[in-house]
């Protein structure tokens, strides 16, 4: 499919997903200033956030003033600190973006060295060894594990701390040890995940005809993997990395709660435990844009990976 | 399946998955001591003492009582969720297999738009939109699941609509939905059963990172995430509190995980798509 048609699809999808957020939050039984305010709200008040929310405007113009305002960088006001949300995104994202790249950085770390070589000795007792512990740390919960790496690094060790976060303009060292352990806890995690994946694909393309010939013409099985399967051993890499990155995305809104990082995922929360419902409902269109945009670069990478697909 | 051997994994999988369902039908009939019970003098007692297998918690309660409660927590969440997704997703992508056309667009554009929502994200807008109960968390995981069911009944059902049976039957004047009941749903039921339960484990997780939250499960309804939650303020005191729940929820996972990858080896289907992994 052509670049133009995908990323007009793109925009539909955009679309699509902001009108489903905007219609959940907006569509729903019930009054969304008593959801707000509590069954036991006087009429005035009542009558004053109808106001404030916009509710004696049509649904329509309600929409549009929404989304035309985040094109324009204008996120709304916040039901409940009254405080713009878009600037304090901004600001949440100098936590939550780092935490999320870090994330991913150890994740391939982790995976590719032990992806790789547990696919290429799959019969070998250490090939079945990572094999195990993948699977092992895919059902662990990145929670859980988040507890288990304060339990050992902050109270028994005490060499990173157990929560909080020191702002980078205040201590940069300081600031990226409050993201080591929730970053780690992301990482490995999704690590064990990307190494199973990594390590089919690498068996997998041993069993191509290519690698064949060229382990014929003389090259080792390191060679071979180096010079001809890695490559072709990408496609299904990237499309779970893709896939992965919004478990790690949605991870992150966990993890930032267990280490009481002030990032987005902890004001998602918040804002759903105050019914915020302006910032909850930037905040779910920003994590589904991105998944959207993640999905819509993946599919463009493998015109990169793989000439032939922009070939056909 | 006769003369096809059972993968290890099937039988790993599946003693771990009867462990939970056994502990889960016990818990309704008897636990050691009833798991909401509190006994404020007997905070944080070791395990294996004073008649408690794994300990109590800060409030005295009896953990082993709690886990074996908390899977029956787990099990429902899993089941109604994974109900959910196939109860919408399989007659929607099998519709879409079937009649093709603008309905078979809309369910897949749909699909891709809705995949952009994971579980713990839909989740958490219906939180904001309605109370957060186990019945909220439930809608939205069993919801967020419905398009990866669409897309692989509609892939596998794509496929069956042109064997040679399915043009035999449209020939004899079957009318869709007998060839829906009769031909395509038996035909996908394997691709349905392996996706299911990768769906089951990854239900399992959500819901133990949301009722972390705070956002699942309701006290005093015992469940795994909560505990963890619970145990958070004293890891410093009593870190095996932390370790008991956690490991009941990483063993449930691993069972269906292994399940499902034993199920997709000896069912073969072709079409089960990944879902995204260890939400939180």
């Amino acid at each position: 499919m052509q670049v133009a048609i995908r990323l007009g699809l793109l925009g539909l999808s955009l679309i699509a997903a902001s009108i489903l957020v905007f219609g959940a939050t907006n569509l729903l039984p019930g009054d969304p200033a008593i959801v707000i305010l509590g069954t036991s709200a006087t009429p005035d008040s009542v009558a004053q956030l109808h106001h404030q929310l916009g509710l004696d405007v049509p649904l329509w113009q309600r929409y549009l003033d929404w989304i035309g305002g985040i094109l324009h960088g204008d996120f709304g006001t916040s039901l409940i600190s009254h405080s713009e949300v878009g600037p304090e995104i901004v600001e949440k994202l100098a936590v939550s973006g780092p935490l999320a790249l870090l994330g991913i950085a150890i994740a391939l770390a982790v995976s590719l060295p032990l992806g790789i070589l547990a696919g290429v000795r799959h019969r070998h007792w250490s090939g079945a060894l990572i094999s195990a512990l993948s699977l092992g740390g895919i059902a662990i919960p990145a929670f859980w594990a988040g507890l288990l790496l304060v339990t050992v690094f902050s109270i028994q060790l005490r060499l990173l701390p157990a929560g909080g976060f020191t702002d980078w303009s205040e201590d940069p060292l300081l600031a990226i040890r409050g993201l080591l352990l929730p970053a780690l806890a992301l990482g490995l995690v999704q690590g064990a995940v990307l190494t199973r994946y990594i390590r089919s694909a690498v068996i997998e393309v041993q069993g191509e005809d290519f690698i064949r010939t060229a382990r014929a013409k003389g090259l080792t099985r390191w060679q071979a993997l180096r010079r001809h399967g890695l490559r072709n051993a990408a496609i299904p890499v990237v499309t779970v990395l893709g896939i992965q990155l919004t478990a790690l995305l949605v991870g992150a809104i966990v993890i930032e709660n267990v280490f009481f990082l002030p990032g987005l995922g902890r004001l998602l929360f918040q804002s759903v435990s105050n019914r915020d419902l302006v910032t909850v409902q930037d905040l779910v269109l920003l994590v589904t844009a991105t998944v959207l945009v993640v999905n819509f670069l993946v599919d463009l990478s493998y015109r990169f990976l793989d000439p032939r697909i922009s070939a056909r | 399946m006769s003369g096809r051997r059972v993968p290890p994994t099937v039988l790993v999988g599946g003693v771990l998955v009867g462990l939970v369902v056994l502990t889960a039908a016990i818990s309704l009939a008897w636990t050691p001591s009833d798991p909401t019970h509190v006994v404020v003098a007997d905070r944080f007692i070791a395990p294996g003492s004073r008649g408690h297998l794994l300990g109590t918690d800060d409030l005295g309660r009896d953990i082993f009582s709690m886990i074996m409660a908390g899977a029956r927590n787990t099990l429902l969440v899993g089941i109604v969720t994974v109900v959910i997704a196939i109860g919408l997703g399989v007659p929607l992508g099998g519709l879409a297999a079937l009649y093709r056309g603008p309905l078979e667009l809309i369910v897949m554009r749909a699909s891709d738009v809705m995949l952009a929502f994971p579980a713990i994200l839909l989740a958490l807008l219906f939180a904001a939109v309605f109370q957060p109960s186990t019945l909220t968390a439930m809608s939205a995981i069993g919801l967020s699941f419905v398009p990866v069911f669409a897309r692989v009944v509609r892939g596998a059902g794509l496929q069956v609509m042109e064997q040679d049976y399915v043009t035999a039957a449209r020939t004899f004047g079957s009318r869709a939905p007998w060839i829906f009941v009769r031909h395509l749903i038996p035909n996908v039921a394997s691709v349905i059963i392996v996706q299911g339960t990768v769906a089951f484990a990854i239900a399992i997780l959500a819901e133990a990172a949301l009722s972390y939250l705070g956002l699942g499960t309701p006290p005093p309804t015992p469940s795994w995430g909560r505990m963890l939650s619970e145990s958070q303020a004293f890891l410093f005191q009593d870190p095996l509190l932390a370790v008991w729940p956690g490991m009941s929820i990483a063993l449930s996972v691993l069972g269906f995980n292994l399940l499902g990858d034993g199920l997709r080896d000896l069912l073969d289907p072709k079409l089960v798509e990944r879902m995204p992994q260890a939400q939180g």
